[in-house]
């Protein structure tokens, strides 16, 4: 069937296995997105600290409820931007926000974007790529949120 | 009678289509939008290319056979349930039928501080929100029927006081096809001075409905969930409760007098529908009535009960599906949704939708109803004339499918 293509292996895995979920203290901002349609919710947290005078992001805690894509990509998601500079994840948001955007069509980077590959095709059914991107906008909400206090204090 | 369902198919283009993999079209989302036959496509089309021009304007012969056109359809579309035809209002759909009423009870200032408007835990949203702003603009306080954990009404009439203004019901829920008893909420309500609307959306395109049985003031529905184009809807209101409303929208149309200082308007209906009225949608939704008038409501309703019953034994006997809503068709319509335990209804939407099998999967604009029935989004199929027991069958083939994908059973 077609749609194997877009329920790969890893996103089952990580639907049924999910990284990093549950809500953890401390954290610098938290944020409630929800998915009108369906009702589906996301409830996460962004940790910052300050690396050499840099923003990095030292955790990310979640509690979700959705789909099997919602659920894996905010899985996926936390296994690649913990640990890294902020901007550096905020660039990987940027490219999988593209390859959402990508009709079926783009050529992930791999190096880049790790086990996110695997949501290549989801971009083929438009109805489930803000499932997709559920985690990643409430991730970037909170981040930004983050950064304003982060500015403000300079470190957690 | 029974319906020949395979010559309806024959009226129904999209029905012969093929969708992903090259499978043939099951279209069980109905409930959403119905499919429309040629006869009702032709209606349009001949109004377009024979008689379009402005209804009620116009001195010329197209804007009178224009005008010709659209009342026409109003006398047909208030024979199809039994009400006059001025006591018909187009709108453009169920929900802009149900905001006309609020709006307009708010600008009568006939609700305020100690009123009382009463709906129902099952609503879709479009019978909920129109309400909760209405005692937002006014003061006023909404009340609910809750539901029973089957899906169905909890039908407490104490809630019905003399502080109540206005009661609205679904006359059949779009989620767990419940008919909640109207005509008795009606009867209670009018005990009380307060007035019904009920939401037609789901039971005018199913079953027969007769607006003086039902005993309601008003009744909306959608012409597009009865085979009928987009964009136009009803409002029926009984004459005496029309008479009593101020209007909703202003403009063209809808006026008496028009003077720099201030305006009259019109008699019922055309004080409710200003601007130039969408004729050729009036005369699709009138030739949607005659071709249901002609398979008959009560084959229809008869055709969609067997069809849910063979759906609510062969959902059943899977396991691992929950159906929510009552277990039989008694007080029920061709709605049935469900819960498959595990499995996110998004995704199996997304495994029906690769057989070809077209649901709905999400909360169906009526959350406090799946949040009552702790669920937080369901699948739902939803029947019409067009369908048969065959397609009942994918659908639990591709379930099951479901099942086995994501490993639940």
């Amino acid at each position: 069937m077609q749609v194997e293509s877009m329920y790969q292996q890893i996103i089952l895995d990580h639907y049924r296995n999910p990284h990093h979920k549950g809500l953890r203290e401390p954290f610098n901002a938290e944020v409630h997105h929800v998915n009108p349609v369906c009702g589906d919710e996301v409830t996460l947290r962004v940790a910052l600290e300050n690396v050499a005078g840099e923003p990095v992001v030292a955790d990310l805690s979640y509690d979700a409820l959705g789909c099997s894509i919602s659920q894996a990509s905010a899985s996926v998601m936390s296994d690649l931007v913990v640990g890294k500079a902020v901007a550096e994840a905020m660039t990987i948001s940027q490219a999988f926000l593209e390859l959402m955007q990508s009709k079926g069509e783009g050529s992930p980077d791999e190096g880049v974007l790790e086990d996110a590959v695997a949501f290549a095709g989801v971009s083929k059914y438009p109805a489930r790529i803000k499932c997709a991107l559920l985690g990643w906008m409430a991730w970037k909400d909170a981040t930004a949120q983050a950064l304003e206090g982060y500015s403000a204090s300079d470190a957690r | 009678m029974t319906l020949d369902v395979a010559a309806i198919r024959a009226d129904f283009p999209i029905l012969s289509r093929t969708v992903r993999g090259g499978r043939p079209l099951v279209y069980l989302d109905s409930g959403a939008t119905s499919q429309k036959p040629v006869q009702v496509l032709d209606a349009e089309r001949a109004f377009y290319q024979q008689h379009n021009s402005a209804a009620h304007r116009g001195a010329h012969l197209l804007g009178e056979e224009a005008t010709d056109a659209y009342e026409s359809a109003r006398a047909r579309v208030a024979a199809f349930i039994g009400a006059g035809p001025g006591e018909i209002v187009f709108t453009k759909n169920a929900t802009e039928a149900i905001n006309l009423v609020a709006y307009a009870m708010g600008n009568a200032g006939s609700v305020g501080p100690g009123d009382e408007i009463l709906v129902t835990e099952m609503e879709h949203h479009a019978n909920l929100v129109p309400w909760q702003q209405l005692c937002e603009r006014t003061g006023a306080t909404l009340r609910w029927f809750r539901v029973t954990p089957e899906g169905t009404l909890d039908l407490d009439l104490d809630l019905i006081t003399e502080r109540t203004k206005i009661v609205a019901v679904t006359h059949q829920s779009n989620v767990t096809g419940a008919i909640p008893p109207v005509a008795e909420i009606a009867r209670a309500a009018h005990e009380q001075g307060a007035l019904v609307l009920a939401d037609g959306a789901q039971s005018v395109p199913h079953q027969p409905v007769d607006v003086a049985a039902l005993g309601v003031d008003f009744l909306a529905f959608s012409g597009h969930k009865m085979l009928a184009p987009y964009g136009i809807g009803v409002l029926f209101g009984r004459a005496e409760a029309l008479e009593a409303m101020p209007p909703f929208l202003f403009g063209g149309s809808m006026i008496e007098v028009v003077r720099m200082e201030g305006s009259t308007f019109l008699p019922p209906p055309q004080r409710f529908e200003p601007g130039v009225p969408p004729a050729a949608q009036a005369v699709g939704l009138a030739a949607a009535c005659d071709y249901l008038s002609a398979l008959g409501m009560a084959n229809v309703a008869a055709h969609e009960e067997s069809l849910t019953a063979y759906a609510l034994d062969t959902l059943s006997a899977l396991g691992g599906v929950r159906i929510l809503g009552p277990l039989t068709t008694k007080d029920r319509g061709g709605a049935v949704s469900f819960d498959v335990t595990g499995v996110h209804p998004h995704d199996v939407g997304q495994i029906l939708d690769e057989f070809g099998v077209a649901v709905r999967a999400d909360h169906h604009c009526a959350a406090p109803l799946h949040r009552a029935l702790g669920v937080a989004a369901s699948t739902r199929a939803s029947f019409y004339v067009y369908n048969t027991p065959e397609e009942v069958d994918t659908l639990a083939e591709a379930i099951r499918h479901a099942q086995r994908f994501f490993g639940v059973r």
